[in-house]
């Protein structure tokens, strides 16, 4: 999230899309009932299903699964025909007025530079134009048909009410009713949060669905104020923290791009890493980025990294590819991956196709399952009737199965959605002989390491100078851990205008990252995270509730990444003279000499107005993107496509362009594309959902979960239901193209048929919750059915829409 | 009267005399029928965070025992922390049912291995499961390790075992994680923020 839960109470307008907090996020949820009873803000609810926060909402506006695009574009649109946008914000604080260059275009669907064959981009032409001083070049009046906001108006310009319509299934006077209650928000002194969860992001165009919200908080000036921003309302508690400590290929923690096969040497990776301003004046703070992973590579291997090896650089693995949970399973599956870990993951039932990941396990030498849990991966190989189908004899895979502790039998630290980075303490012991990740994990380690000592081996190196300080090396502690994370000085850190006074002594802990160096002389194993213990202790146990401004900031309890900031780009609820653009709601103000009000300025403290120092200070332009330049895969603006498996048979928006029909830029493996279905064979849209009662694969263990839920079931409408003569209660099969799974049939009034293009378009919607293993019914896996594609920049699954065909069982 | 929950039920079950009840603008009566049923009032209050959703709501553990090292707890009651400034003191239909997860049935309580091919789990022990997997890890590794890419570039990496990372443990088992697999020259990482 920008902002974080508490401050959801100070919107005037909540608007969910692409998530369900009344049933996902109950106790967060709260603070958008807390902005209507006591703000008297709106909540408008768009969802294919009218779910139970839709039935709390003041408005609520059906959409078809899989046409977020459509809808959103259609409000960019309608801000912009309706001149409904916080003019000052946008011309100072975004680049409306950068000049695109002239190469750059669109066409019937596709941008400039695509190659159908390697289904990507050339994005050579995906970027500003650029003025001889190095900078790009703008037009302050936004006039020039080349600048960023008349390319952006053209673009939308097609997503008209009746197109929307057209797309989405949403009736049109309920489209421009929700465009309404958005427009409101525009007013200088007028705010709209946006909460989303999967349901943006599981779709092969996931990261153009939060582009597109991107896109309208910044026409409406939303960014950065109190009651504004975008809320990313995730999965496990600890989601945020793990993704913060980069426990994925692509970066190392603080979110530092990961070396590659294209950066040969220390010197070239840093130089591609470290981004020069784009315009004069801005803090362009990813400068930084030499001193945050020279820091990362001292935490690491200590002494062994000098400027002589180039702090160890070729210590750290360089990325060959891709790697992400469906490129490792689809390795798998052709039999290139040997062995596997799966610490507290239960793949089999969270990552699509379950036929193909089962197919995958099977192939593997050893599988290691970490968890406190008897999860269904652990028994891929088990017989479970019809619900796990398989022959042991026939799986040569070993599978270790290690028992691990949980959150109330260990200490450290989870970090919310929020950025807040919490303290726990540990309450009980984990019954029988269950260790801890963490003792686990030194387990493996040290005993590998003693054999690469003892035996030597393949570029031992990397593991036998590893940084391994930790009191008892078997246990490392949450506390020592943490202090690795914040940073220390190794030695003196000096003040570079004047190197005789000592900011941080060798040995103390750094205060923040602003004095990480790059010369070797500090250590952090997570910049983003330094200042959580400082000096003077652990600031993520902090307990101080107190709440001065009325704002909820809290800054006294835990301490929230970066520097205790809690609403990000906190700069733009100001106006460029640093006034706030409602003092009512006053995050941040000019004082005349520095930077102050009710949070940690995400602005240099002393930076003058009249010096132009542009909020989002992360960016090499100063300002938010409109336009996104060659950052995302399938465009610099978003557009729509559809599902790769739609109920429809071309995308309306591009009618004779088969190209443009879904994500030309998306990833799909050869076999993959092969087992999408139609809508000849499987007319209905399907989308996977959770229930308020159970979260994920897990409570499905729980005792009392199991009582409230018992039992896997499939809600589809009145009308659909009619059709197929299937009554509440029945047992009904539901096949995809991968496979077929049967569940009790729930015949509702929340799921109503759709009219789009021209065609009634029936929805599905399946739970996730259930599995072979638990204290639930056996039931089947519901990513039994999911297509095994993603989105084209993350690979996040397209779980949310996907088609299926139902009869009686 | 400044006291917190805890001083609170420590007072009341206390059964003190009827003067400092009263301080605190209770009749003695009431009071002390209210005490002596109250479990809580002798369990240890821990602070935690649901594990569940992102909203990370703040959870007080009440356990048996006082933490020494010779008495094993044994944790009796969970419920939302009131002073947690999100969740204030709530908790939704699946943070209820967290004693339940703690301490289900399928909670797996000690290292076991499938043998390739067979049927049923077998018990080992720590020591056996450690080594047998040490040795799987360093013969994959030696066998597989690129050291070089097809160009000559330095590459160091071991694609060919994976690893899914948890969401569900703390930063600092995260950390550690990502810091061993990265020296290991381990590339098919992952964690559930993907997916």
């Amino acid at each position: 999230m920008t902002n974080h839960w508490v401050d959801i109470k100070n919107a005037d307008l909540v608007f969910v899309m692409g998530g369900n907090p009344a049933e996902a996020h109950p106790c967060g949820f709260k603070w958008a009932i807390e902005a209507k009873k006591n703000r008297k803000a709106k909540l408008v609810v768009v969802d294919p299903r009218f779910n139970r926060t839709a039935s709390v909402a003041d408005y609520y506006a059906p959409i078809r699964s899989g046409s977020d695009i459509a809808f959103l574009g259609g409000v960019i649109n309608y801000l912009l025909s309706n001149d409904k946008i916080h003019h000052e914000y946008v011309k100072a604080y975004t680049n409306a007025s950068f000049l695109i260059d002239g190469g750059f275009g669109f066409e019937d669907g596709i941008f400039t530079g695509y190659n159908e064959e390697k289904r990507s981009y050339d994005k050579s032409t995906w970027k500003y134009q650029m003025g001889d001083d190095g900078f790009a070049k703008v037009d302050e009046t936004l006039q020039d048909p080349r600048c960023a906001f008349q390319m952006m108006k053209a673009h939308y310009s097609r997503y008209t009410p009746e197109m929307v319509s057209q797309v989405c299934g949403t009736p049109k006077d309920a489209f421009l009713k929700v465009c309404e209650y958005i427009a409101s928000t525009a007013a200088a002194d007028k705010t709209m949060t946006s909460l989303y969860a999967l349901g943006w992001t599981e779709h092969s165009v996931g990261s153009q669905n939060i582009r597109c919200m991107a896109i309208i908080q910044q026409l409406l000036g939303n960014m950065g104020m109190a009651g504004g921003g975008i809320g990313a309302l995730r999965g496990h508690a600890n989601v945020q923290g793990i993704t913060d400590m980069c426990a994925y290929a692509q970066n190392l923690p603080g979110y530092l791009k990961a070396p590659t096969d294209a950066d040969k040497d220390r010197a070239s990776y840093l130089a591609s890493r470290t981004p020069k301003a784009l315009r004069p004046n801005q803090m362009n703070f990813p400068q930084n980025f030499p001193k945050w992973f020279t820091s990362l590579c001292k935490a690491w291997w200590g002494d062994a990294a000098t400027a002589e090896n180039d702090f160890a650089y070729d210590y750290l693995p360089k990325l060959g590819g891709a790697s992400d949970t469906l490129s490792i399973f689809n390795a798998m599956y052709e039999g290139k991956i040997n062995g596997f870990f799966c610490q507290g993951f239960n793949p089999l039932a969270s990552v699509p196709n379950k036929r193909k990941v089962g197919d995958g396990l099977a192939k593997l030498k050893y599988l290691v399952i970490i968890d406190p849990l008897a999860t269904d991966t652990s028994e891929f190989w088990k017989p479970h009737g019809e619900f796990n189908d398989v022959k042991p004899a026939e799986i040569q895979t070993e599978v270790f199965r290690l028992p691990t502790s949980l959150f109330a039998e260990t200490s450290g630290t989870f970090t919310n959605s929020g950025r807040v980075i919490q303290w726990r303490w540990k309450a009980a012991e984990a019954p029988g002989d269950s260790k801890d990740d963490t003792e686990i994990i030194a387990n493996l380690f040290l005993r590998l390491k003693a054999m690469y000592a003892k035996e030597g081996g393949a570029f031992a190196d990397p593991i036998l100078k590893l940084t391994w300080n930790y009191t008892q090396p078997l246990k490392p502690s949450s506390e020592e851990l943490l202090r690795e994370i914040n940073g220390k000085a190794i030695s003196d850190v000096l003040d570079p205008k004047d190197p005789t006074k000592v900011l941080v002594k060798a040995g103390e802990q750094l205060p923040s990252f602003a004095f990480l160096r790059d010369d070797g002389s500090t250590a952090c194993g997570n910049w983003i995270y330094s200042g959580v213990w400082p000096q003077a202790g652990n600031l993520s146990a902090r307990r101080d509730n107190s709440d001065p401004s009325g704002l909820g900031q809290t800054l006294n309890w835990g301490f929230a990444w970066p520097v205790n900031r809690r609403i990000l780009y906190n700069r733009a609820s100001a106006d460029p003279s640093g006034k706030p653009w409602d003092a009512k709601r006053t995050v941040l103000k000019w004082t005349g000499s520095a930077w102050a009000g009710n949070d940690i300025p995400d602005m240099r403290p002393n930076a003058a107005p009249e010096e132009m120092v542009m909020p989002f200070i992360m960016n090499p332009e100063g300002v938010a993107r409109l336009f996104a330049r060659d950052m995302l895969a399938e465009g610099p603006f978003p557009e729509h496509y559809e599902p790769f498996e739609s109920p429809l048979d071309n995308n309306p928006m591009h009618p004779n362009n088969p190209k443009a029909k879904s994500n030309p830029a998306a990833r799909v493996y050869k076999g993959d594309m092969e087992a999408f279905g139609t809508a000849k064979d499987f007319p209905y849209v399907a989308t996977t959902y959770r229930l308020t009662e159970h979260f994920h694969y897990w409570t499905k263990q729980s005792r009392i979960n199991a009582i409230m839920q018992p039992e896997q079931f499939v809600e589809i409408g009145e009308e659909l239901a009619k059709e197929k003569g299937i009554v509440a209660g029945d047992r009904i099969k539901i096949r995809s193209n991968r496979g077929f799974i049967k569940a009790v049939a729930v015949v509702t009034k929340r799921i109503k048929a759709l009219d789009v293009d021209g065609k009634k378009v029936h929805t599905v919607g399946i739970p996730i919750h259930f599995g072979f293993k638990g204290a639930t019914k056996p039931g089947f896996i519901t990513n039994t059915l999911t297509p095994f594609v993603g989105d084209a920049n993350v690979q996040t699954p397209e779980f949310k829409a996907f088609l299926v065909n139902i009869e009686k069982a | 009267m400044n006291m917190n929950r805890r001083q609170f039920f420590k007072v009341c079950s206390a059964g003190l005399g009827g003067s400092s009840i009263a301080l605190m603008g209770f009749s003695p009566t009431a009071a002390l029928a209210e005490v002596r049923t109250f479990k809580l009032a002798r369990a240890t209050e821990t602070r935690n965070i649901c594990p569940y959703c992102s909203v990370s709501c703040g959870v007080l553990i009440y356990s048996t025992g006082d933490k020494s090292k010779n008495s094993q707890s044994e944790i009796i009651h969970i419920e939302g922390d009131p002073d947690n400034p999100v969740n204030r003191g709530t908790l939704c239909p699946k943070g209820a049912g967290l004693r339940d997860m703690i301490q289900s049935e399928n909670r797996l309580k000690w290292p076991e291995v499938r043998e390739a091919g067979a049927s049923e789990w077998k018990r080992i022990s720590w020591n056996e499961a450690f080594d047998r997997i040490a040795k799987h890890m360093k013969a994959d590794r030696d066998a597989n390790f690129v050291a070089q890419n097809a160009d000559g570039l330095t590459v160091n990496r071991w694609p060919t075992t994976g690893f899914l990372v948890s969401s569900a443990s703390q930063n600092e088992a995260g950390y550690l994680t990502v810091k061993t697999l990265r020296a290991l020259g381990i590339t098919s990482l992952d964690t559930q923020a993907r997916i």
